[in-house]
């Protein structure tokens, strides 16, 4: 695949907002808070943003209400929205805009209050008259029947699911911004209420708020910010909607992003110093991690129970503690992008890897529905 | 009901008690759910046939429920061909793995008529 322009946009500012509980304030004041911090950090005033970004979790014109909210009238506004990947789509789209030269400063952002104002899981998702029948949970549901045929067809367990809830809890006691800290056991998550089998509570992501946002530009004005980080690749695809249509419920549309975004980026999986992804279950990293290329199909369970992806591992994943265990505002795909954006900085505190140059963010919307993966390097990649 | 739409047609099939989908022209195949044309394809669907109701369990989740047993809930592959997800019903429902022959039946008694499987073997 090319086309892509690599390296000729960056990612110049990023930023999170009101991670865990955010009483007080509505989703539209903790993204536009987001987009503050982010621009700060860019060095870029507000005036100078002309792309818009946004997929608000309770408002289908979002992008309307949060240029409004902004007081700026942008030259694009893309409210795409394919679930949780949503921002990884943007950053592809603002990638080509800021290319093609139709606008010169994109800011993509997001923001929930979920947690403090409904106390539950605010999804966009709608069954079809074929699905709403049967009262399935959902989307819990389609993960469960992936994860069911995953062990079926390739012997992975239920402690395999179990390690990737561990690893994500032991960086997040790295990460002092994530919501769930402190010790977490094989037989605590193995022993957690069962919600869909063969999945317990241990193996769904966390219910929070939380706001983030990046902004992005061309390379020549990025070189004068304060610590661009260049986009190499980026691809997406749509398989499905609903889960009975997903073409293999073991292989996602990952295996067709991550090798063109890698591709365009001219790396390969080897190349990855750490990777960020949408883990909304236990059985997501699993798939991602075989899908990307990181292991062969099927061997998922087994990498993570090699402990790979934790701290100290070969490959670590999730370096904030992912939607398990820092943070899941419902849509959590930008996190990704901001914890990329932070390791390859520098920023990242007590969990900063050493010296990364390239971090692979991944996103996932719908039932597995979406894909998106993003590359992003360091000027030494360029 | 040739002003039908293909989601309507298949709903009213299912209040008359009829499990009707159209086969694919070109791979012979159910198609679920119903549409214009095949999936991906140009071949308009305009064969409708009768199921034979007969199934495998391609996967399977039970959801827990405070307010009563577990809904057991499934992805089923058609003998025709075609994958619906649905929910398993009647004896050793709970307890069905990923293989195992199911038979359809078209629950009528919801707003929706639609279609639930239970394990081959009981009684349809």
């Amino acid at each position: 695949m090319t086309g892509f322009p690599r390296a000729r946009t960056a990612a110049v500012g990023a930023a999170t907002f009101g991670l865990g509980e955010c009483p007080g304030y509505t989703a539209l004041e903790m993204t536009a808070r987001a987009a503050h911090l982010a621009l700060d950090d860019a060095g870029l005033p507000l005036d100078a943003v002309d792309g818009l970004f946004v997929a608000l979790p309770d408002d289908y014109l979002g992008g309307l209400a949060f240029a409004e909210y902004l007081g700026i009238a942008p030259r694009i506004t893309d409210n795409n929205r394919t679930g949780g990947s949503s921002f990884l789509c943007h950053a592809i789209h603002a990638a080509l805009a800021l290319d093609a030269g139709l606008i010169d400063v994109a800011l993509i952002a997001y923001g929930s209050n979920q947690r403090t104002a409904s106390g539950g899981l605010v999804s966009a998702l709608k069954s079809s008259v074929y699905e709403q029948p049967h009262g399935a949970m959902m989307p819990v549901g389609g993960y469960a029947l992936a994860a069911a045929r995953h062990m079926h067809d390739h012997g992975t367990t239920r402690e395999d699911l179990a390690q990737v809830a561990l690893s994500a809890r032991a960086w997040a006691n790295l990460n002092p911004e994530a919501f769930r800290r402190g010790p977490m056991s094989l037989d605590e998550v193995l022993g957690a209420r069962m919600i869909s089998s063969p999945l317990t509570a241990r193996d769904c992501c966390l219910v929070t708020d939380g706001a983030a946002a990046v902004v992005m530009t061309r390379a020549d004005r990025a070189r004068d910010t304060r610590a661009p980080v260049p986009l190499l690749g980026g691809a997406q695809t749509v398989t499905h909607k609903e889960i009975a249509a997903m073409p293999d419920l073991t292989v996602t549309g990952a295996a067709r992003t991550g090798p063109e975004a890698m591709g365009q980026a001219g790396i390969t999986p080897r190349d990855v110093d750490c990777l960020q992804l949408y883990d909304a279950f236990t059985i997501n990293t699993i798939l991602f991690l075989e899908d990307l290329g990181f292991c062969a199909k099927g061997e998922g369970g087994g990498f993570v129970s090699s402990g790979a992806i934790a701290p100290g591992g070969s490959l670590p994943v999730n370096t904030n503690g992912g939607g398990l265990s820092c943070c899941h505002p419902g849509m959590y795909g930008l996190f990704t992008m901001v914890e990329s954006i932070r390791q390859l900085r520098g920023e990242a505190g007590e969990r900063q890897l050493e010296a990364p140059e390239i971090a692979v963010s991944h996103g996932n919307g719908g039932v597995l529905s979406s894909q998106a993966t993003l590359v992003f390097g360091t000027s030494a990649t360029v | 009901m040739p002003d039908l739409g293909p989601e309507a047609r298949y709903l009213g099939y299912l209040a008359e008690g009829r499990f009707m989908l159209q086969r694919g022209p070109e791979t012979g195949q159910a198609v679920f759910p119903p549409r214009l044309r095949a999936p991906g394809g140009q071949a308009p669907l305009e064969d409708w046939q009768e199921m034979s109701g007969r199934g495998t369990v391609h996967s399977v989740t039970l959801q827990h429920r405070r307010d009563g047993p577990p809904r057991v809930i499934a992805l089923i592959d058609l003998a025709e061909g075609g994958r619906m997800l649905s929910r398993l019903t009647g004896a050793g429902a709970e307890d069905i793995a990923i293989g195992a022959p199911v038979r359809a039946r078209i629950a009528r008694e919801a707003e929706v008529p639609h279609v639930v499987f239970e394990p081959e073997g009981e009684a349809p």
